[in-house]
C-alpha cells in the first residue's frame, strides 16, 4: 500500500504511468486489429499472432543492421510480413479456414511453435534491439518522460486503424472482405473470390503484426520467444471489444495498457499479468449478465 | 550331443567375454590413463554453452598431459575424458551419469552445463559415492541438500550482485556516509536463478542495515520495466540492481536511458553475455556487470600462467575468445588433477576427501570449498562499462580501473 500512498503524494507519477500505459497499449492494439480482422472474416483464431510480431521485429532488426533507419523499417517489415502472410495462407491456413475452430487453433498453435523454433535456429536465442535514435521528451520539468518512439508507435496505431477503416469501407477488396465476413457463401454466389479475400485478409493481418513487431524492436527487445504475450493480449482485447469495431479495439487496448501499468506499479510487477487476467474474467462475467439482460429486453 | 557341447562352449566363451568386459569396465584407470566422465550439452538449447564446457575440459586435459600428467604413487598418469551428449535435458543427463558410472566404470565426474542438469546428476553421483567437480551449476540449492560428493569451483548465484552492494557501501564510506542510509531498488525475473541473486542481496543489505525501497519480481513474459522504473524515479534510491538474464539487462539499459532514470549505481547480471556495451554503446556507459571471471584478472597458476595466458591459449586452440564458462570448466579439471596428486590414490573416497581439503590458486581464481562443497574463496567480478568496453572495478584488489561514481546518465 506504500505504493498507493506514493501515487497519491506524487500525482505526476500517475501521469507517467497513464502515458506509458496508453502508449504501450497502442502497440498491443496493432496486433489486436489483425486478430479481430482474421477472426471476424475467416472465423479463425490465430494463435501464431505473436510469432508474426516476433518475425516483424527480426525483419526490423536486420534492416537496421543493414543500415536502414528503423523508422523506414516499419513499413518495410510490414511489406515483408505481408508476403510471408500470403505464403502462409496459401500453404497452410487455407486448409483450416472452413474447418472446426479447434482444428484451426491447433494448426496455428503448431505454426507458432514451428516459427519460434525456426527463429531460434536461424537467428539465435540472443536478445536483440534496434536503436531508433529518437530522443525522449520531458514534461513537467523532467518529472515525466515520454520516449518519442512510443509516440511514433501510438501514431502508427492510430494511422493503421484509420487506414483499416478506410480500406474496408472504400476499396473493392475491402467491400469483398466485408461481404465475405457477413456471409461467405452468399459472397461466393455473388462472384466474390473468397479464396483471394481470405489470402488478402491474412496477409494484411501479418503486415500489421509485422509493423507492430518493428515498433516492438525499437521500443523494447526482440527474441524468438516474445510472441505469446502478444497473442494472449490481442485475444483479450478482441474478446472485450468485439470483432466489428476498430475504434473499440483501440479503446480496449489503450485501457488495458493503462490498467496493466497501474497494476504493476501498485501491486508490484509480479502481479501485473495476474491483474490483467483477473480483469478479463471480471469483464467476461459482467458482459454475460449485461447481454442476458439485453436479451430479456428483446424478448 | 556334439552340437550341444558346441552351444555350451559358445555360451561359456560369451560369458567369459562378458566377464572380461565387465572387469575392464570396473577399472577407472586403464593402464596409465585415468578416465573422467562428463555429460555435456552438445545439442539442444545449451549447445553453445555445452561446447564451451567441453572445450574447457579438453584444454585442461591437453595441458595437464603435456606437462607429464598427474603423479600418483610415483607413477605418472594421463587424463582422458569420456563424453556423452545430454541433449540439454536433465533426465537424459541423469541417465548418462548412471551409464558412465555403472557401465563405463568411471569413478570421477565432471559437471554438465547449467544448474538444471547439475541438479539432476548430483543425486546419481551421491548414490554411487562418485566425486563430481563442476563449474557450471550455480544454483544455491545445489549446496543446501547436504551432498557430500558435489563440488563447484564457481561462485553460487546468490553471490552475483553481493559485490555491488559491498561496493556501494565502500563508496558511501569514502564519501562520509553511513551505509545504513543507503536505499536499494531492485527488480528480478521470477525464476530460480534471479531469486537466488535476490536472496544474496537481501542478506548483505540486512548486514549493512540498508533499506530496500523497491523489490519487484518481473514475470518472465513481461517485456517492459516502465512501471518499476517509474517507482525508482520517485524513490531516488542509491543503487538499482537487476537480474533478468540477457533480456533483463538489455531492457534495463534501454529503459533507464529512455526514461532518464538517474541512479548512482546500476548493476545487472548477464550484461556481458547480452553484449550491452557492444550493441548499445553509450547508453550502457557506467553500468556494472557481474561476471564469474575475466581474462584481465591477475590470478596465476603453474598450468596456464596468468588468466590472460589462458585466454590466449584458448583462443589459439578453439578460434574464439574464452568465455567464463570454459574457464570454469578448465578449473574443474585442475581441481581433480590437484586432488589426485594429494590423495596419492584413485580411491574415490580418498580423492573426495582430498578435493574437500583443496586450497588451490588457479588462473581462474582461488579455490577452496566449504563444508557444502561450494567455492568460497573466489569473489565475483564486477565490470563497469566504459567507452564501449568492460573494465574490472571490483573486487578492488584486482581492479583494472577505479569505479566512476556516481554513474553519469548518458545524454
Amino acid at each position: 500500500m506504500d505504493n498507493l500512498r506514493l501515487l497519491i503524494d506524487a500525482p505526476l507519477l500517475g501521469v507517467q504511468l497513464l502515458l506509458d500505459g496508453i502508449l504501450i497499449g497502442a502497440i498491443f492494439a496493432l496486433s489486436a486489429y489483425g486478430m479481430a480482422l482474421v477472426w471476424g472474416v475467416m472465423g479463425l483464431i490465430n494463435v501464431a499472432q505473436g510469432e508474426l510480431v516476433m518475425l516483424g521485429g527480426y525483419a526490423a532488426f536486420f534492416l537496421y543492421r543493414a543500415g536502414i533507419h528503423p523508422l523506414f523499417a516499419v513499413p518495410l517489415a510490414g511489406a515483408a510480413l505481408f508476403l510471408f502472410g500470403w505464403v502462409l495462407y496459401r500453404s497452410v491456413i487455407f486448409r483450416v479456414v472452413d474447418k472446426d475452430l479447434f482444428i484451426s487453433i491447433l494448426a496455428t498453435f503448431g505454426l507458432s511453435i514451428l516459427l519460434q523454433q525456426l527463429a531460434n535456429t536461424l537467428f539465435g536465442a540472443d536478445v536483440r534491439t534496434a536503436e531508433s535514435g529518437l530522443g525522449t521528451l520531458f514534461l513537467f520539468g523532467g518529472a515525466v518522460t515520454v520516449s518519442q518512439i512510443k509516440l511514433v508507435a501510438f501514431a502508427a496505431a492510430l494511422l493503421t486503424g484509420a487506414f483499416l477503416v478506410l480500406f474496408l469501407r472504400r476499396t473493392r477488396m475491402g467491400q469483398a472482405i466485408r461481404a465475405t465476413a457477413q456471409n461467405a457463401r452468399a459472397a461466393r454466389v455473388m462472384g466474390v473470390d473468397t479464396g483471394a479475400v481470405y489470402a488478402w485478409t491474412f496477409a494484411l493481418n501479418a503486415a500489421i503484426c509485422g509493423a507492430s513487431g518493428a515498433l516492438v524492436a525499437m521500443t523494447w527487445v526482440v527474441h524468438p520467444y516474445l510472441g505469446l504475450p502478444y497473442t494472449v493480449r490481442s485475444f483479450m482485447i478482441v474478446i472485450v471489444a468485439g470483432m466489428g469495431n476498430v475504434a473499440a479495439v483501440l479503446g480496449a487496448a489503450l485501457g488495458l495498457g493503462a490498467a496493466e501499468n497501474f497494476a504493476g506499479f501498485i501491486f508490484g510487477a509480479e502481479y501485473q499479468a495476474a491483474f490483467v487476467f483477473l480483469l478479463l474474467v471480471a469483464i467476461l462475467v459482467w458482459r454475460r449478465f449485461w447481454l442476458a439482460r439485453e436479451r430479456k429486453v428483446l424478448r | 550331443m556334439r552340437k550341444r557341447i558346441a552351444v555350451g562352449s559358445a555360451l561359456l566363451a560369451g560369458a567369459a567375454l562378458l566377464a572380461l568386459l565387465a572387469s575392464g569396465a570396473d577399472a577407472k584407470v586403464e593402464g596409465d590413463t585415468v578416465v573422467l566422465g562428463a555429460a555435456v550439452s552438445l545439442t539442444g538449447k545449451y549447445s553453445v554453452n555445452g561446447k564451451n564446457t567441453k572445450d574447457g575440459y579438453d584444454l585442461a586435459v591437453k595441458r595437464i598431459n603435456e606437462m607429464g600428467g598427474v603423479k600418483v604413487g610415483g607413477k605418472a598418469y594421463q587424463l582422458k575424458v569420456l563424453y556423452y551428449d545430454d541433449e540439454s535435458t536433465p533426465a537424459r543427463g541423469a541417465q548418462l551419469a548412471e551409464r558412465l558410472i555403472g557401465q563405463d566404470g568411471v569413478k570421477f565426474l565432471l559437471g554438465a552445463y547449467s544448474s538444471g542438469l547439475t541438479k539432476a546428476i548430483a543425486p546419481v553421483t551421491e548414490k554411487y559415492k562418485v566425486p563430481q567437480v563442476e563449474g557450471n551449476g550455480a544454483a544455491r540449492e545445489l549446496f543446501t541438500q547436504g551432498y557430500k560428493y558435489l563440488f563447484a569451483v564457481l561462485s553460487t548465484s546468490d553471490y552475483y550482485l553481493r559485490d555491488a552492494v559491498n561496493l556501494a557501501a565502500e563508496v558511501a564510506k569514502e564519501h562520509g556516509r553511513d551505509p545504513k542510509t543507503l536505499k536499494i531498488a531492485m527488480a528480478f525475473e521470477n525464476d530460480p536463478f534471479s531469486l537466488d541473486v535476490r536472496d544474496g542481496i537481501l542478506e548483505d543489505a540486512r548486514r549493512y542495515g540498508m533499506h530496500v525501497a523497491v523489490d519487484d519480481k518481473l514475470p518472465p513474459e513481461i517485456n517492459d520495466m516502465a512501471a518499476t522504473l517509474t517507482k525508482v524515479r520517485a524513490l531516488k534510491p542509491d543503487m538499482l540492481l537487476v537480474s533478468g538474464h540477457e533480456k533483463g539487462a538489455t531492457l534495463l539499459v534501454r529503459q533507464t536511458a529512455e526514461m532518464k532514470i538517474d541512479v548512482p549505481i546500476v548493476a545487472a547480471t548477464h550484461c556481458d553475455s547480452a553484449k550491452i556495451a557492444e550493441t548499445m554503446g553509450k547508453l550502457a556507459e557506467g553500468i556494472l556487470c557481474a561476471s564469474q571471471w575475466d581474462r584481465k584478472l591477475t590470478y596465476k597458476d603453474k598450468w596456464f600462467g596468468s588468466a590472460e595466458d589462458y585466454a590466449q591459449l584458448f583462443e589459439k586452440e578453439f578460434k574464439y575468445p574464452a568465455p567464463y564458462q570454459a574457464a570454469e570448466s578448465t578449473a574443474s579439471v585442475l581441481v581433480f588433477a590437484d586432488a589426485f596428486a594429494r590423495a596419492g590414490s584413485f580411491e574415490p573416497d580418498k580423492v573426495r576427501d582430498a578435493i574437500a581439503s583443496t586450497d588451490l590458486m588457479t588462473f581462474y581464481g582461488p579455490i577452496k570449498f566449504d563444508a557444502t562443497g561450494k567455492n568460497v574463496a573466489k569473489p565475483m567480478v564486477l565490470y563497469q562499462v566504459r567507452d564501449g568496453d568492460y573494465k574490472v572495478v571490483a573486487p578492488t584488489r584486482w581492479a583494472e580501473v577505479k569505479l566512476v561514481w556516481p554513474r553519469k546518465l548518458p545524454q
